[in-house]
């Protein structure tokens, strides 16, 4: 899994590419907190867009980062978030709370 | 029930490996024609169970993962992990939303995913022995679909 981060403004977006189970979470995770540390954003945007699969390890990353960005007074969202990893977030009931947003192209059929 | 085809996995549990696990367990699954909605709901069923095995079953050392796969008469898959690890002292508490051993990298919903990936799910686990997670999953029966090719 491939963590980087562009800002812009306030804003610091953070994209994840690839299959985020256990084994990448292990090391996304720390490097997330890391990033944010340095860069103390007004909004932390978590970019699931190269995101393939996602197992319950996305629900961990995704918390802690929205632990990290609150403690810091940042505002929090998760976009471009795929069908699949949506089903994961939905069976958790976090996704009003965290502020996840399906991609686009992966509401049509629905 | 009938068994139509199955097939046996093994391998050491390194994280390293719950990449390959799901890819394995979704190629076999292939052969029931299932929609790219199921093929995600195997995939990620497969990746709690044996994400559980190398956090819980094996947490200070490599053992070995038994992954049996059947395709059962009318269509339904059969997904069976297990380990000769530690074992699940209280099955209960294991599946209750949130609740982990692990650490901060963990969710807890493991086996909640597990449930509502899948249509059925047992857990039997003896301390000390292992755990075994078997789960089923009808997969669609889809008009001219490859299921004719089943027996073959």
């Amino acid at each position: 899994m491939k963590v980087s981060s562009q800002r812009c403004g306030g804003e610091l977006k953070i994209s994840l590419s690839g299959e985020l189970d256990h084994h990448a979470a292990r090391r996304a995770i720390p490097e997330i907190t890391a990033i944010t540390d340095i860069e103390l954003p007004v909004k932390l945007v978590i970019d699931f867009e190269r995101v393939s699969f996602m197992d319950s390890s996305g629900i961990a990353l995704v918390i802690g980062a929205y632990k990290r960005a609150t403690s810091i007074g940042s505002g929090f969202c998760v976009i471009n978030v795929s069908k699949q990893a949506h089903k994961v977030f939905s069976a958790a009931g976090i996704c009003k709370l965290l502020n996840i947003s399906e991609r686009e192209k992966d509401k049509v059929n629905i | 029930m009938k068994t139509i085809n199955e097939v046996t996995l093994t391998f050491p549990s390194k994280s390293a490996n719950e990449g390959y696990a799901r890819a394995a367990v979704a190629a076999f699954a292939a052969q029931l024609d299932p929609t790219l909605d199921e093929i995600g709901d195997i995939k990620t069923a497969v990746s709690e169970a044996v994400t559980n095995c190398t956090v819980h079953a094996y947490p200070d050392c490599v053992g070995k993962i038994y992954i049996k796969l059947r395709i059962l008469e009318n269509n339904i898959f059969e997904i069976s992990v297990r380990d000769r690890g530690l074992g699940i002292s209280d099955i209960e508490q294991a599946k209750t939303p949130m609740f982990t051993t692990g650490g901060d990298d963990r969710s807890g919903m493991g086996f909640t995913i597990m449930e509502s990936f899948t249509d059925n799910l047992k857990i039997r686990s003896q301390k000390g022995k292992g755990t075994t997670v078997t789960m089923r999953k009808k997969i669609s029966m889809r008009a001219g679909g490859a299921t004719r090719d089943r027996n073959s």
